[in-house]
Formats: C-alpha cells, sequence, structure tokens
C-alpha cells in the first residue's frame, strides 16, 4: 500500500471510529446497561455471597475482590448487543449501503467499527476499575494490573464487539443481534464466575465449566485482582481473547464479504 | 326490553369469561408455537436451576446454613419463584406487544367487557408458569432433589407460585396498559428483579450481613422465598405472612392493573 493509500485509510478508521463511538455515546439507553447492570450484580453478589468466603480454600476474604472480574466480561456482552445493533440499524437505514458504494476501503469499514468498540471497552474497563475501588475491591497486580485490565478490557471488546458485527452483518436484524444476548449470559453463568472452579462440587458443573472459555476469561481477569501477577491464569486469559479474536474476526470478514456481495 | 340486574350481571359475567377464554386460547396457541417465545422462557429457569443449585453447591457446607432438605430443594424454591413471577412478566410483555402491533386496540373495540382482555393475559400468565414450573420441578426431581414436606405442603407451595404469577402480571399489565409499548419492558422487569435478588437467594437471611440484610428483612420476596423453602421442607417459616402479603400484593396490582385499563380506554386503546 502507498502512503498515500494508508493515509487515507488511516483518515477513513479514524472518522468510522469517531461516528462508533459517538453513536454509543449519545443514546443514554445503552449506556445505562453497562453501568447499572454491573453495578447492580456486583452490589448483589457481593452482599449475597459474602458468606462463600468461609468456606476451606476460598482464595480471599473479600467477595467483592473475587467478583468484581465477571464485570468486564458482562462490559463485553454489552458491547457485543451495541455494536451489533448499531449496525444493524444502519443496515435498516439503508447508511451501509450507501457508504459501501462510497470507494472507502473494506478494510477500513471493520477496522473504523472495531476501533471505536476497543476504544469503549478500555472506558468501560476503567469504569469498572473504579467501581471496585468504590466497592472496596483489592487489586493486587496495582497500576500495572490497572493497565493491563484496560488492554484486556479493549481486547475482549474488539473480540465481542467482532461478533455483535458478524451477526449484524449476517442478519441486518437488529432483533437477531439481542437475540444473543442471553445465549453469553448462559456462558456466563455456567462458568467459574460465581465460585472458583476448586469449589464447583457438582460433577457435571465442574466439568462444564472447565471447559467453558469464559471461566478462564474471568480468571485471567480475577488473577490480577486476587494474586497479582500469576503468569498461568493471566497466559490463559490471554490465549482465550486470542481465540476469539481469530473466530469473531473472521467470522466478521466472511459476514461482510457476503453483504458487500449482495450489496 | 331491559335485562334485569341478575340477569345483566350473569350477562356481564358469561361476557368477561368469553372474552377472556379467547384471548388465553389464541395467546398460548400463539406461545407454544413460535420457539422464540416458547424456548427461552423454559430455558433459563433452567439455567438458573443449574447455575445456582449446581454451581453454588459448595455454599450448603457454609458454617450456619442449615436446611433439611438440602441446597438443591432450597435453590429450587427461588427459581420457582422467579419462574413464577417472570411468567406473570412475560404476559405483561406480550400484552404491550400486542398494542403495539395494534391487535389488543381491535380487541379493545371488539370486546364485549374489557376487563376480560385483563383476565385472559392472567390466564395466559397461569398457563404459562404451569409449563414452565411442571419442566423445572421434572428437571429438578431428576438432578436429585429431595422433599421432606409433605402434600399439603406441596401443594401450597404450588398455590403461593400461583399467587405469585398473578403479582408479576398484575404490575406488568399495569405497565403494559399505561405505556402500550414494548420499549416499557425494562420498566416491568426491573424492579421485579431487583426485589428477588434483594432477598436471601443464595444463603439464609441469617447469613446475609450488612446493607442487603437490612433491605432482605423488610423485602416481601424474603416472605415468600423463607415460606416457600419451609413448605418444600416440612418446617413452616413465615407462610401465613407470605401468603396474607400476596393476596394484598394481588389487591394492590389488580387496582394498578385495571385503573392502567380505563386509561388505555380513555385514550382511545
Amino acid at each position: 500500500m502507498s502512503s498515500v493509500g494508508a493515509g487515507a485509510t488511516l483518515v477513513q478508521v479514524r472518522a468510522l471510529a469517531n461516528r462508533s463511538l459517538r453513536k454509543t455515546l449519545r443514546q443514554p439507553f445503552q449506556i445505562f446497561p453497562v453501568i447499572f447492570f454491573p453495578a447492580i450484580l456486583l452490589a448483589v453478589n457481593a452482599s449475597g455471597l459474602r458468606a462463600a468466603t468461609k468456606l476451606p480454600g476460598f482464595p480471599t476474604h473479600s467477595y467483592v475482590t473475587f467478583a468484581i472480574a465477571i464485570a468486564f466480561i458482562q462490559g463485553g456482552m454489552f458491547l457485543l448487543i451495541n455494536t451489533g445493533t448499531n449496525l444493524a440499524e444502519d443496515i435498516e437505514s439503508g447508511f451501509f449501503n450507501r457508504l459501501a458504494l462510497t470507494p472507502m476501503r473494506r478494510v477500513s469499514l471493520i477496522m473504523g467499527l472495531l476501533l471505536g468498540v476497543a476504544l469503549l471497552g478500555a472506558a468501560q474497563s476503567a469504569i469498572y476499575i473504579l467501581l471496585g475501588v468504590v466497592a472496596g475491591a483489592h487489586l493486587h497486580a496495582g497500576w500495572g494490573g490497572a493497565a493491563v485490565i484496560l488492554a484486556l478490557g479493549a481486547l475482549v471488546g474488539v473480540a465481542f464487539g467482532a461478533l455483535g458485527c458478524a451477526a449484524a452483518l449476517k442478519t441486518g436484524s437488529g432483533e437477531a443481534v439481542q437475540g444473543l444476548f442471553p445465549l453469553f449470559f448462559v456462558f456466563l453463568f455456567l462458568s467459574s464466575s460465581n465460585l472458583p472452579r476448586a469449589l464447583l462440587r457438582t460433577g457435571w458443573f465442574h466439568t462444564v465449566a472447565t471447559w467453558n472459555p469464559i471461566s478462564y476469561l474471568i480468571e485471567g481477569f480475577r488473577s490480577l485482582y486476587i494474586y497479582g501477577w500469576d503468569q498461568t491464569a493471566l497466559l490463559r486469559g490471554v490465549a482465550v481473547i486470542a481465540g476469539l479474536l481469530a473466530v469473531t474476526l473472521a467470522l466478521v470478514v466472511g459476514a461482510l464479504h457476503s453483504r458487500l456481495q449482495r450489496t | 326490553m331491559s335485562a334485569t340486574p341478575s340477569t345483566a350481571h350473569a350477562g356481564g359475567e358469561a361476557s368477561i369469561w368469553r372474552v377472556a377464554l379467547a384471548i388465553a386460547w389464541r395467546s398460548m396457541h400463539t406461545y407454544v408455537r413460535r420457539p422464540d417465545l416458547f424456548v427461552p422462557s423454559l430455558v433459563f429457569p433452567l439455567i438458573f436451576l443449574a447455575s445456582f443449585a449446581g454451581g453454588l453447591s459448595a455454599l450448603g457446607t457454609v458454617p450456619g446454613f442449615r436446611f433439611p432438605a438440602g441446597y438443591t430443594a432450597f435453590q429450587f424454591v427461588f427459581v420457582l419463584c422467579q419462574s413464577a413471577m417472570f411468567a406473570g412478566l412475560f404476559t405483561g410483555f406480550s400484552l404491550a406487544f400486542d398494542f403495539e402491533s395494534g391487535f389488543a386496540r381491535r380487541l379493545m373495540l371488539a370486546a364485549g367487557d374489557r376487563r376480560g382482555i385483563a383476565l385472559g393475559y392472567a390466564l395466559v400468565g397461569l398457563a404459562r408458569a404451569a409449563i414452565t414450573i411442571t419442566l423445572v420441578t421434572g428437571v429438578a426431581l431428576l438432578a436429585g432433589m429431595r422433599i421432606t414436606g409433605n402434600g399439603v405442603d406441596l401443594f401450597g407451595l404450588y398455590g403461593l407460585a400461583a399467587l405469585l404469577v398473578l403479582i408479576g402480571y398484575g404490575w406488568a399489565a399495569g405497565v403494559a396498559f399505561r405505556f402500550r409499548s414494548i420499549q416499557a419492558g425494562p420498566l416491568m422487569q426491573t424492579p421485579v428483579f431487583l426485589i428477588l435478588f434483594l432477598a436471601p437467594v443464595y444463603v439464609p437471611l441469617g447469613l446475609l450481613k450488612g446493607w442487603i440484610h437490612a433491605i432482605a428483612s423488610i423485602n416481601p420476596a424474603t416472605a415468600f422465598l423463607d415460606a416457600g423453602r419451609g413448605l418444600i421442607s416440612g418446617v413452616h417459616d413465615q407462610t401465613a405472612v407470605a401468603f396474607v402479603a400476596a393476596l394484598a400484593l394481588i389487591a394492590l396490582f389488580g387496582v394498578w392493573m385495571l385503573t392502567g385499563l380505563r386509561r388505555a380506554e380513555n385514550t382511545g386503546g
């Protein structure tokens, strides 16, 4: 690619990322659940499940410190819905078709959207870190850990956001994108979200949680809060994010290709 | 020739039931033929049961936790109450959707007595809850749930669940009649979700500490859960309080729903 071409691509990516960010930030009903639901669930679970810290083998005395990791995954799920719904709206309103008729590069279309999602993911993660501080969670890994959480939050945002985009491009329907939310809730519920895997005493549940990649994603975030720098947990979390990124980006590229052919 | 008061009254009652049964049949027919409505309403309670009874079973060994029927039964009662209230709520969603699509407006024009509309959707809520609760009970029994209460206790447990359906429905229908749009869905769902989760969901009230203990102590959902857990285990706790609270809430939300119906009538449906 020539430097002029690269410059034009950058301008296109920046414009689309900017639009993607603004579109979300201007809609209070998209922002409200992102903050409200993780905060409420954290408050309810941290209080209701505090007794779990008395179980032998529970890794911390603070259930808030244990549970805050779930907020980062919930944030990713909300990004999936918001990004997918916004793109589906663009398809339904005809904006996407008009954009596809311009000389804009295909890579700019995807990168612009996903860059916006990455920034939102990092911003959400910063809010959840603050939420944890207010609720009394202790981040054992310190400032360095906070920086890693922001980076992981951005990557989780891109991975989930890309899935939302793929669903929107494939179906062109916001309702279909919303239908993905319960599916991911199931993944979250059948994971080590509420107790460490070692304390999941029901055999089949332990097996499901062990095979569920969301468990490792949560444990990656959680390790920074509870243990500081636990390489195994962190690497497993990063591996799951990398795997999710590979799959969801491939899905979004394929879906974009089909959509543009139809357009 | 005018009808005598008694025959007019009888005619009015017949009209209400005719409308109610027609609506109930139509809505249940739609419900079972649409997997997008039917499947989630069955799957979600099962996921809650699996996640709470399976994933949190270690909580049954926390010091101070005593429940004779075991942790699966302890959580089953929560899932039962949640399924019942949400069956009522989702029926409110259907009502709002019917207003949005224009069907309910036509219904308002056609119905001889519009209270039949409110009654019809209440029957739908009860029927939907019966399907969900039957499945959840079957799965819980297959998972090894123990019931130490007797037959009368179980009758009381499912009777309480039926009252919870009507509470959830009364609230949601009142909102649906006022807003007549599915956009009001979060307004129907969020308060019920909060009330349910600000009760002793995972452990008994005695093991809750701090602000959640204070809220749970005055939350009516705590009485429902305690009564349900008492009935399934045969060790009664708060049973009378729960039934009185449930009947009072049904009366309150009944007024809320009927005034909503009047408002919908006044604004032309």
